[in-house]
């Protein structure tokens, strides 16, 4: 077989039960498509001993016949989970050289099922950034780029290498996590499809913690299929996460039909911004009337604390991310930096932290300092809060009047050009989470998946919400849309 | 509200990160600029809506009271800056 690299989960996972293939063949063509891209800069630490030792076991384990779906499947692992032994930095210089004791508990879950580790992939510094130049390594590069036009664009992010190297083949899948819509965004912007699970559906064990109360990881692939198999091997309970979910995790991949006749899916309203490119709503209209096409009902539902959204976002993650990157203080891992004469610990934390973390960490975890300082605690965290109690109740009526998923538009745009967006002001990014952020702050699970390209040939995406633990349910909307769709459009290789 | 830069100051003090005299009127702006679109939020009436605390629905789970881990001293070293006789290192603390 060749062009290993190019095959989804489920076709490589058939190829090597059928003995057309093994997992050591598999990885070793994703393996030389990694070393012919550096240009992508989607891998930060390469582990190829490790992974074609884990392509032999997997493939001894397969001779013996009943190995899970995932067994001697190479994927990339998001910098932001712990792998034992192995670099894991957040993509920040202030864990450098941190190699973790421990292993996450999905990486661990994905190691079990006989997954192989291919590297750790690029990323905004701890997940905090829209389009992966918030990055220690650099920012990684999208496969993509406009129809005649050389001009680099992102990948998204905060998993920007996951979806570049998904979306150049460079590992049949990789592991995203999503706090205001770091799986989904990247997703739209490669042609990939992510999701995002309910919040507690996978464990946070063992992943560097962003905003505990949004951070969920999720798989990001090449199909809705390839989602639902990987999904299965990185869910579960974990009593090491106590906000994990104590639920049977289902066969997400025996649930896709493609039968969605009279599913009810709503269309927001207040998703329809100010500014949105024509491309968009068009896109928008006929992913609508696919799912018409294929037997749903399609209504207009309104959600109405929507705007606000973005706002309550940006109070309760950095109020959460001060406090969780409250132990990176020079003394237990990662970097300390040189100190004068004289210099006691307080200056040891200070010059430590304003060294080791980049400007827009900084910049959150001060924010979130000042959201929860004496006197102002009420005004902005308590009553950002209160929104979010809003904000899930909007998605709670919407489901209680009948209906099953909502579609909407996943990005406010295509990729854009690196550097198109660093102008002085911080906000313009944050807008690019617009349509993302809303299902994390209610903890709903949701999917992006490419619906079409825009007038320069670059991939689009629409994204789907669904019921909490009806990822099931989701998926198998998403696999009608995609089934209507048939987008098979790549990125011509540059790199 | 608005941040002049001695709150910026104690902001970045309270965050226990080093910002330099001179950088401190532009992370003044920034802060500004950011709460300004923090404050859309006073437009929600919330009015005797409950502050979120959980997402999901659901209690916390308990365990025994038990230990079910240690005796790790090298492990819990291992990524140390600096680790000297079985102790994290650091400067001198007192004052």
């Amino acid at each position: 077989m060749s062009d290993l690299n190019k095959l989804g989960l489920a076709e490589a996972r058939d190829a090597l039960r059928n003995g057309d293939t093994t997992s050591v063949e598999l990885t070793q063509a994703c393996l030389t498509a990694i070393e012919g891209a550096d240009a992508l800069n989607a891998y930060v630490h390469k582990t190829p001993e490790i992974a074609l030792e884990r392509a032999a076991a997997a493939d001894a384990r397969l001779k013996e016949g009943e190995a899970p779906a995932m067994c001697g499947l190479p994927i990339g692992v998001k910098d932001l989970f712990c792998t034992q032994g192995v670099d894991s930095q957040a993509a920040s210089n202030i864990l450098q050289g941190f190699k973790p004791e421990y292993e996450s508990t999905v990486t661990q879950n994905l190691k079990d099922a006989g997954a192989v580790m291919l590297g750790k992939l690029n990323m905004d510094e701890f997940a905090m950034g829209s389009s992966n130049e918030s990055s220690a390594y650099g920012a990684a590069v999208n496969p993509w780029k406009r129809e005649g036009d050389d001009t680099q664009l992102t990948p998204g992010g905060s998993s920007g290498g996951s979806a570049a190297a998904v979306a150049a083949d460079l590992c049949l899948a990789a592991t995203g996590t999503d706090t205001g819509g770091s799986i989904r965004q990247p997703a739209a912007f490669t042609g990939t499809v992510g999701i995002k699970p309910t919040y507690g559906r996978c464990s946070r064990w063992g992943i560097v913690s962003y905003a505990s109360s949004l951070d969920q990881a999720g798989p990001m692939t090449k199909s809705v299929r390839d989602a639902a198999i990987m999904l299965e091997a990185m869910a579960g309970h974990d009593a090491k996460d106590s906000t994990s979910a104590d639920l049977a995790v289902p066969n997400f991949e025996a649930l896709l039909t493609g039968d969605i006749r009279g599913k009810k899916v709503g269309i927001p309203r207040e998703y329809r911004v100010d500014g949105m490119p024509d491309s968009v709503e068009r896109l928008w209209n006929e992913g609508a009337e696919m799912l018409k096409a294929a037997g749903a009902e399609v209504v207009d539902i309104s959600l109405p604390h929507t705007e606000y959204a973005l706002p309550a976002y940006y109070v309760i993650a950095p109020a959460e991310a001060s406090s969780n990157l409250a132990r990176y203080d020079g003394v237990r891992y990662g970097q300390r930096s040189a100190l004068d004469a004289g210099d006691g610990i307080t200056e040891m934390y200070e010059k430590s932290r304003a060294a080791g973390f980049g400007p827009e960490v900084q910049r959150r975890i001060m924010i979130g300092t000042y959201v929860l300082s004496a006197g102002f605690y009420d005004a902005y965290y308590n009553r950002a809060r209160k929104v979010r109690s809003l904000i899930k109740k909007d998605f709670e009526d919407a489901f209680a009047a009948g209906v099953d998923v909502i579609l909407a538009p996943a990005t406010p745009s295509a990729a854009f050009g690196l550097g198109e967006k660093a102008s002085a002001d911080p906000v313009e990014m944050y807008l690019m989470d617009i349509f993302t952020v809303t299902l994390n702050l209610a903890g709903l699970p949701g999917v992006a998946l490419p619906v079409g390209t825009n007038s320069q040939g670059l991939p689009m995406g629409l994204q789907m919400i669904g019921k909490p633990w009806e990822e099931g349910d989701l998926l198998n909307t998403a696999y009608a849309l995609e089934q209507s769709v048939g987008f098979v459009a790549k990125p011509q290789k540059w790199w | 509200m608005s941040i002049d830069q001695t709150t910026a100051a104690k902001v970045a003090k309270l965050a226990r990160i080093k910002v330099e005299d001179d950088a401190l009127p532009a992370l003044a702006t920034e802060f500004n600029n950011i709460l300004g679109f923090i404050e859309q939020l006073n437009e929600v009436d919330v009015e005797g809506v409950e502050p979120m605390t959980s997402v999901t629905p659901q209690r916390l789970k308990r365990r025994v009271d038990e230990v079910t881990d240690g005796n790790q001293q090298e492990k819990v070293l291992a990524n140390a800056p600096d680790a000297r006789e079985g102790f994290f290192a650091v400067p001198k603390v007192v004052e």
